[in-house]
């Protein structure tokens, strides 16, 4: 897919050369914009398939005929199609994401309400999935065919193949009701809701940063259950694409070139192997950030934690298009963004590419 | 016995006389190398499995699973109810057996849609190149970009909850994968000098892509999408979770998890059950998924 | 058994070594009783794809893949028996005793360090010497092998540097911690035939001046009877036959007269160059023994 040319540069037009790089970068921006349009028309194609009017949907069914004429005009709803979608371009690129039915507010407003809720769960997961889902990896690529290598094997494959929202209900039960280890649905206990100052919208930092170690705690006590059931599903994945990495690794010449200079096995494995697979597990980390933030719809669901998936669910049931849409865009955005960062980075990190 | 000893000597043989003994041949050596591997087995029974109580669902299950049955509302596993009744008092088994078929009817109906776009469209934009390429691959790319339940989420958000919807949904944001998987192997082949041949021979573009192109990249296309399915089936579970698939009372899996969330603490059995068979299935194809990776592309996984 | 140093004893002594790998399909013996002496000389291991002769290599330093077998009467280098020796005698003698140079430097060198770090890496595991230290040297050792910017190869990647640059930068590495031995494995089979002169040069000027032995191995039986001293001809993993370079005309095993009839000559005089024909008898024969 990469047009731009090798090494050296490139001659655009009468003799103006244009650095490699350069191009490189209008590639990727180009390639970002068209994604971008591309994201924008489908959902706007979604907007305009549901049967329900949206007319309707804002002036109600007993509304008089000029009042649905006025809203129709409003709305643009006369105009042709692709003088539509333009305007629907205009608005998302000024950030109006439409006005939800639901609590009358701007949807963009609502979503940057509750998308930090879904950052912190999605970012504590994707940490518990490196932590932990790499070394695990590493351990059954060393010791393939051995039982460290079947234990990890069948963590993996039980992660990404339970249901998730299975997964957390089953926590539930265990580790919430019957052994109460951990607090249950929700953010916080609801003695504790609106006293922490909302700096950053991430609970735990808040209360970090106003010195309240009592809601910390709580906010904690909430916070594990959801995060590690999302976790195990991120390090299932990690896991086993590490495994993968290192095999093909370690079957490498220069891996034996390594063993021949006399270095320790560790060495080898760590500093040798393992940086090569650093590389791609970029790569794969963006993937599974991207993934977790698709699914803690599901998880939300289960823990009633009030992130962005609980609002798409909640808007979708209530029937109000502009907020599904919106969050479909945001979280769609994102997707997008995290890969293409994934990949800036692996540019940046691998000298082969560089 | 005489008679195997000349059926397995015709699969082994060294010079294959037929077109279709070939093909035995490619298909028993790869059964062989299948074999070899033990878990891939059990993926392959669990899916036979599957496939089995779906088709014997009348004779095994003692009722349809849809009846509600309030005075026995809730009952714990016993041997009546092996796995409990719900709270309806709907026989927990019988509708899980009866679930089945939903999701045979799921895999079934995504891949009817999923691959044969993604080959179309895969081995169209890799064996003609260029612009046409440049755009199926950015059409390819805008699906695969979006995050896959979201997108059916808001699919099936504008065209209505129900089980045909949700499938539509789930095709529409899953088959990018197979449309790149095709135009990488189409790419591969489309430089090969018997392609070469049979357009000296005079065959049309489309005679080229479906007698000698399409068949080519079929196994890494099956491959991938048995892989997939755990992912399909996970996703439809979701929706149905969520109220978006199959409506009651039908006893897809999913739902019935939604259904039975509030009696997890007391009556766990109502939830955890259904989920368990989602876990199995899901298995299943990750097992027979590896299995068929390591026989047919065995570079790239461990 | 012909040896040309018979003042010392030899530094590597192998007898009826024996390499299997157990496979779904039965036990394949990669390497089966071969035995030969090494001094500081050089020896030539001439044989096909299959032959064992890289296995044998490997075999010695202890580096056969998972799954295979070493077995011998006798591995010994420098006193230390090699089969009994414990991991850490073993990661001392690699690369301080005995060293390897591989056939093609893209896929032998680690892509994602500097080659300066990993030749200063293959100084530092066996001497206790400073970062500053390690860097010196190593500069010195890319001067050695006649490349003439060492600072500025020494923080390239390998992707960066050419064949025969990267052939000698491996020389570099496996040299700098002064084995006693070097294996070079078919080392510039993947170079084009003037930079292959280039690599063998520097590898010949090396082993001349630190008094070294070689074990060289390759498929080039011309290669080897012009580089080195002695010739082990390996089919069908065992020895058939043992002789000095200069007597080579003279070879008696039919294998290798086969090879030495295989070999266009310049001076013309062949309409045909002959086919070699495999006789079965080979594979059965227990091979020669010193």
């Amino acid at each position: 897919m990469d047009q731009s040319t090798a090494s050296g540069g490139q001659t655009v037009g009468p003799g103006l050369a244009l650095p490699s790089k350069l191009i490189k970068i209008v590639g990727v921006l180009t390639s970002l914009l068209l994604t971008f349009i591309g994201l924008t028309a489908i959902t706007f194609v979604i907007g305009r398939v549901m049967p329900a009017d949206p007319v309707l949907a804002i002036v109600g069914d007993r509304a008089s005929q000029e009042v649905y004429d006025q809203v129709f005009l409003q709305l643009g709803l006369d105009k042709p199609i692709y003088v539509q979608y333009f305007r629907y371009l205009s608005q998302l690129v000024e950030g109006d994401l439409g006005t939800s039915i639901m609590t009358a507010q701007p949807v963009a407003e609502d979503i940057l309400r509750f998308f930090p809720a879904t950052l912190e769960l999605a970012t504590i997961a994707t940490l518990l999935g490196i932590f932990v889902g790499i070394p695990m990896g590493v351990l059954a690529a060393v010791h393939q065919g051995r039982w460290q290598d079947h234990i990890v094997r069948v963590i993996g494959l039980i992660g990404y193949s339970a249901p998730i929202f299975w997964l957390g209900m089953v926590a539930l039960l265990i580790f919430y009701a019957k052994l109460d280890w951990v607090a249950g649905p929700g953010r916080l206990d609801v003695f504790y809701d609106g006293i922490v100052e909302p700096v950053t919208g991430v609970l735990l930092i808040d209360a970090a940063l106003s010195r309240d170690w009592e809601i910390f705690h709580n906010a904690l006590s909430h916070l594990i259950l959801p995060a590690s059931i999302l976790g195990t599903f991120a390090l299932a994945y990690i896991a086993r694409m590490t495994r993968s990495f290192m095999l093909d690794q370690l079957s490498q010449e220069y891996i034996l070139t390594a063993r021949v200079k006399g270095i320790p096995e560790w060495n080898v494995i760590w500093n040798h192997a393992f940086r090569n697979v650093l590389v791609q597990l970029i790569t794969i980390i963006g993937l599974t950030y991207a993934s977790l933030l698709e699914g803690s719809v599901l998880t939300e669901t289960v823990f009633s934690w009030p992130g962005i998936g609980q609002y798409i669910t909640n808007s979708l049931f209530n029937n109000d298009m502009n907020a599904v849409l919106g969050g479909t865009i945001v979280v769609g955005v994102c997707f997008v963004g995290i890969n293409m960062l994934s990949d800036l980075l692996y540019r940046l990190v691998d000298p082969r590419v560089r | 016995m005489a008679a195997e000893q000349t059926l397995r000597g015709w699969l082994l043989a060294e010079i294959p006389e037929s077109k279709l003994q070939a093909r035995c041949q490619r298909i028993f050596i790869s059964w062989l190398a299948f074999i070899r591997n033990p878990v891939a087995v059990i993926g392959l029974l669990i899916i036979v499995g599957l496939v089995g109580i779906a088709a014997l669902a009348p004779w095994i299950t003692s009722s349809d699973g849809l009846e509600p049955d309030l005075a026995n509302r809730l009952l714990p596993p016993s041997s009546e109810h092996w796995f409990g009744t719900d709270g309806l008092g709907r026989d927990i088994f019988d509708r899980i057996i009866w679930g089945s078929r939903i999701t045979l009817y799921i895999v079934a109906l995504v891949s009817v849609i999923v691959v044969p776009i993604g080959l179309l469209i895969g081995t169209v934009a890799g064996y003609i190149g260029g612009l046409v390429d440049t755009i199926l691959m950015r059409l390819t790319d805008i699906f695969l970009a979006f995050p896959r339940l979201i997108l059916a989420m808001a699919l099936v958000a504008a065209l209505g909850p129900g089980l045909e919807n949700a499938v539509l949904a789930i095709a529409l944001t899953t088959w990018s994968p197979f449309a790149r998987i095709a135009r990488a192997e189409a790419l591969t082949i489309r430089n090969s000098e018997f392609i070469l041949a049979a357009q000296v021979q005079g065959v049309s573009t489309i005679g080229i892509l479906t007698r000698h192109v399409t068949p080519l990249c079929l196994s890494s296309v099956i491959v991938r999408l048995t892989l997939d399915m755990a992912g399909i089936i996970l996703t439809a579970a979701g929706l149905g979770f969520l109220g978006l698939g199959a409506q009651p009372p039908t006893p897809e899996w999913g739902a019935m998890i939604s259904l039975g969330r509030q009696f997890l603490i007391d009556q766990w059995w109502v939830p955890t059950v259904p989920g368990i068979a989602i876990l199995v299935v899901s298995l299943g194809f990750n097992l027979l998924g590896d299995g068929l990776r390591d026989v047919f592309d065995p570079k790239s996984g461990g | 058994m012909e040896n040309s140093n018979l003042s010392e004893p030899p530094l590597l002594s192998v007898e009826d070594l024996h390499v299997s790998y157990d496979t779904p399909t039965g036990l394949v013996r990669a390497v089966s009783g071969v035995s030969f002496e090494l001094g500081r000389e050089k020896l030539g291991i001439v044989g096909e794809s299959g032959s064992g002769k890289s296995q044998t290599g490997r075999a010695i330093l202890g580096l056969i893949a998972p799954g295979g077998q070493v077995r011998a009467r006798r591995l010994e280098f420098e006193g230390t028996d090699l089969l009994t020796a414990d991991l850490r005698t073993m990661r001392r003698i690699r690369g301080g005793g005995i060293s390897m140079i591989m056939q093609d430097p893209k896929y032998s060198l680690n892509p994602v360090m500097t080659v300066g770090s990993q030749i200063q890496e293959a100084f530092r595991v066996h001497s206790k010497a400073s970062r500053k230290e390690a860097r010196a040297r190593t500069l010195d050792m890319l001067r050695a092998v006649k490349i003439r910017e060492p600072e500025r190869v020494y923080k390239s990647y390998p992707h960066e540097v050419s064949g025969g640059m990267g052939q000698r930068i491996m020389i570099a590495m496996m040299m700098i911690p002064e084995p006693d031995i070097i294996i070079a494995d078919e080392p510039t089979s993947a170079l084009d035939v003037t930079v292959q002169l280039q690599v063998l040069a520097v590898l010949e000027d090396m082993i001349r001046t630190r008094g070294m032995g070689l074990i060289f191995i390759s498929h080039d039986l011309n290669l080897i009877a012009s580089f080195c001293d002695r010739i082990l001809v390996m089919y069908g993993g065992k020895v058939v036959e043992q002789i000095r370079a200069v007597d080579l005309a003279q070879a008696k095993h039919p294998y290798t007269r086969g090879l030495l009839n295989c070999l266009p000559s310049l001076d013309g005089g062949q309409d045909e160059l002959p086919v070699l024909k495999r006789d079965p008898a080979w594979l059965a024969s227990p091979g020669t023994t010193p």
